[in-house]
């Protein structure tokens, strides 16, 4: 096969040729792809809503606030409604004190402040360890729970929550997270 | 060397992981279960197929100088492709492979079968090499995973049939580096013989 020869002229035609079809088979597959990508984003996050507060009959995500943790950032809380009463507060919230860093939560509130149930929505802790913070031995102990009783720390540190066996760490991550959902909501004059 | 022995070299006589010894990286993260392992051996192997078409389709217009930067622009494009449509299409196995996918740009299999063999063979024979090479490396990755996920956690595909934890050290990196380390060697042994 005959090679083009590598003059300047060659080489920038053929990249600019290069470049410009592979920009273009790229932008018709975004454009493709984006209502779906967008569609299972928004499920994901409506099956994690749908988990943690009790049943609803409005539109969470569409009804979705922010507000301030205090510390410069704020979290978005999801408000359940059954026709028109708020039944609970789903409570996107996060800690960056997991083993490997960011931990994303959807946490569910009563609007007494008691814990309804937790879901893990991201996570690197260490396999077979820290992960299993998703796992309802862990994470149910929550359950039911009102923090202002019940203190959110592990054993090791004074609180009431037991650790997950050799992931001290990812458990203090987990009350961490929750902490700041729960001070959150508080603060926001949401009892 | 005729289409059927281009197809099949590819598992076993020049298995890019277990001979050829090529992209370990991604083999050793993305094998802690075996559905992960074979998700990210089949996006591969589009890739593969993909970059080993076109390349071999624009071998006689790009100058032999540029020719790395074009092929990865060629690479680059087909493994956002992929990216954008595993993201739509199969959200979760996306989550679990996470930065992976983009990495499978500087996959040396890619690039090394680029090189070696698109840009010097014809479309068909580029087509057979990529579809190949990709689907030795899925069978690769998928007998590591399972290997892992049976011993680590007890399960395959999924499928729990240990009650509680595995070794857990084969969920882990090093448990990746020894089974990796201990197949190779039975390959070896098998292609001694």
């Amino acid at each position: 096969m005959a090679k083009t020869e590598s003059t300047l002229k060659n080489m920038i035609l053929s990249l600019t040729f290069i470049s410009l079809g592979a920009s273009a088979c790229l932008a018709f597959v975004y454009e493709l792809t984006k209502g779906p990508i967008e569609l299972s984003v928004l499920n994901k996050k409506i099956e994690a809503i749908k988990q943690v507060v009790p049943e609803f009959n409005n539109n969470p995500d569409g009804e979705m606030f922010r507000l301030p943790t205090g510390d410069g950032d704020s979290l978005d809380i999801y408000p359940a409604k059954l026709n028109g009463e708020v039944t609970g507060y789903a409570v996107n919230t996060y800690t960056k004190s997991g083993f490997s860093g960011y931990i994303g939560l959807m946490a569910g509130f009563k609007p007494d402040g008691s814990i309804i149930n937790i879901m893990v929505l991201s996570q690197k802790e260490t396999p077979g360890l820290g992960t299993k913070m998703a796992d309802p031995g862990f994470k149910d102990q929550f359950n039911g729970k009102n923090p202002s009783d019940f203190k959110l720390k592990v054993k090791k540190d004074g609180g009431q929550v037991d650790a997950i066996t050799a992931a001290t760490i990812s458990s203090r991550a987990f009350c961490d997270a929750i902490e700041r959902a729960y001070n959150t909501l508080q603060k926001g004059g949401i009892k | 060397m005729n289409q059927l022995q281009n197809f099949t070299k590819g598992f076993f006589r020049e298995n890019p992981i277990l001979v050829l010894v090529l992209g370990t990286c991604p083999t050793l993260a993305t094998t802690s279960s075996a559905l992960n392992g074979m998700g990210m051996g089949i996006a591969t192997t589009f890739v593969l197929i993909g970059s080993n078409v076109v390349i071999a389709l624009l071998a006689g217009l790009i100058p032999e100088k540029v020719r790395i930067p074009a092929f990865i622009v060629v690479i680059a494009s087909f493994v956002t492709i992929v990216d954008l449509v595993m993201q739509a299409f199969v959200p979760t196995l996306y989550e679990a492979l996470g930065i992976f996918i983009p990495l499978i740009v500087v996959n040396c299999i890619i690039l090394g079968r680029a090189e070696a063999y698109a840009s010097r063979n014809g479309v068909w024979s580029s087509f057979v090499d990529g579809a190949g090479m990709g689907l030795g490396f899925t069978m690769a990755l998928g007998i590591l995973g399972a290997f892992r996920e049976i011993a680590g956690s007890g399960s395959i595909f999924g499928y729990k049939f240990i009650k509680g934890d595995g070794i857990l050290v084969f969920i882990l990196a090093p448990g990746a580096f020894m089974a990796l380390g201990y197949l190779i060697a039975l390959i070896n042994r098998l292609r001694r013989t």
